[in-house]
């Protein structure tokens, strides 16, 4: 239900999602805001998607306090991470099988 | 719709955010070539107005202090210009220069170069000033290896070049400033106008 016909993941097919993840499977952890820079979207929009995400269990979130501010980090999980490389293994194999 | 353009942007813009994410790119070739222009002044400076050439490990000189100043000079001088140029670089393609990637950048630059900086304090307390001038390439040559991995990937040779010509000038301390003028000076400005031409325009 989540993989369309050709063995894409859904979840990727949006560009902000896809952005968050290629984004967390290069840094360890990052930010609220850190993400909102890179990606230059709405707060509204990116937490709608960061949620999305998490629903999909491939991003987790921890949250501290610094100075007594909240401090939302994400991180990628497992899961995530092997289904962002599947995506990337497909998306390879459709663009070889084209050429 | 073109499904095979789309899978194509699809990965350029995973590259592209890969790369945005983690490394600084905003980092300003012309102050390279400033920094350049500032140590050569500096050498140049040091060896003509006091007499500044080592010949050997232990060397003194009458006007050590005045030595000192210029070489602080040259590194606030050059740390600023980068600063401002490379704040500059990032504004121009609207994004933060104090992010996550310049923190990372900046936080993993300081160990080595704080490090080598008490090092060469002690030296010169002790009166191996013939070793100032090539500890400091050996010490900001891993900086810049070591900083490599958090901006363009070019700096990584710098940085090789800057602790050959440290090693050279270490053993041969009669060369030493010179080595040192050739790495802070004529490497920095090398490698500046190729970052600049390269990625700035």
């Amino acid at each position: 239900m989540n993989v369309s016909i050709n063995g894409l993941h859904k979840a990727f097919e949006n560009r902000v999602r896809l952005g968050i993840m290629s984004a967390l499977a290069v840094n360890e952890k990052l930010d609220f805001n850190a993400l909102k820079e890179f990606l230059d979207v709405t707060d509204g929009n990116l937490a709608s998607h960061i949620k999305n995400l998490e629903k999909a269990e491939f991003i987790v979130v921890e949250k501290t306090f610094i100075d007594k501010k909240p401090n939302t980090k994400y991180s990628m999980t497992a899961a995530g991470k092997k289904a962002f490389e599947d995506h990337l293994n497909v998306l390879e194999q459709i663009i070889k099988s084209q050429k | 719709m073109n499904k095979e353009q789309d899978h194509i942007n699809n990965i350029a813009e995973i590259r592209s955010m890969m790369e945005r994410s983690s490394k600084f790119l905003s980092l300003s070739g012309l102050a390279g070539v400033m920094a350049g222009i500032y140590a050569l002044a500096g050498a140049y400076f040091a060896y003509s107005a006091f007499g500044f050439s080592p010949d050997q490990i232990h060397y003194s000189v009458p006007e050590l202090n005045s030595i000192i100043l210029i070489a602080v000079s040259v590194l606030v001088l050059a740390i600023g210009t980068a600063v401002i140029l490379s704040a500059r670089n990032a504004k121009g393609k609207e994004e933060k220069a104090w992010n996550t990637t310049s923190r990372r950048l900046l936080v993993n630059v300081s160990v080595p170069l704080f490090t080598g900086g008490i090092l060469i304090l002690m030296l010169l307390s002790n009166g191996l000033t013939g070793l100032a001038a090539p500890f400091t390439l050996i010490f900001y040559g891993l900086t810049l290896y070591n900083a490599g991995s958090f901006t363009f990937n070019d700096v990584k040779s710098l940085g090789l070049i800057q602790i050959v010509l440290g090693l050279l000038g270490a053993y041969f301390i009669e060369y030493s400033l010179v080595c040192w003028a050739l790495g802070f000076g004529v490497a920095h400005i090398v490698y500046g106008l190729y970052i600049h031409f390269r990625y700035e325009r």
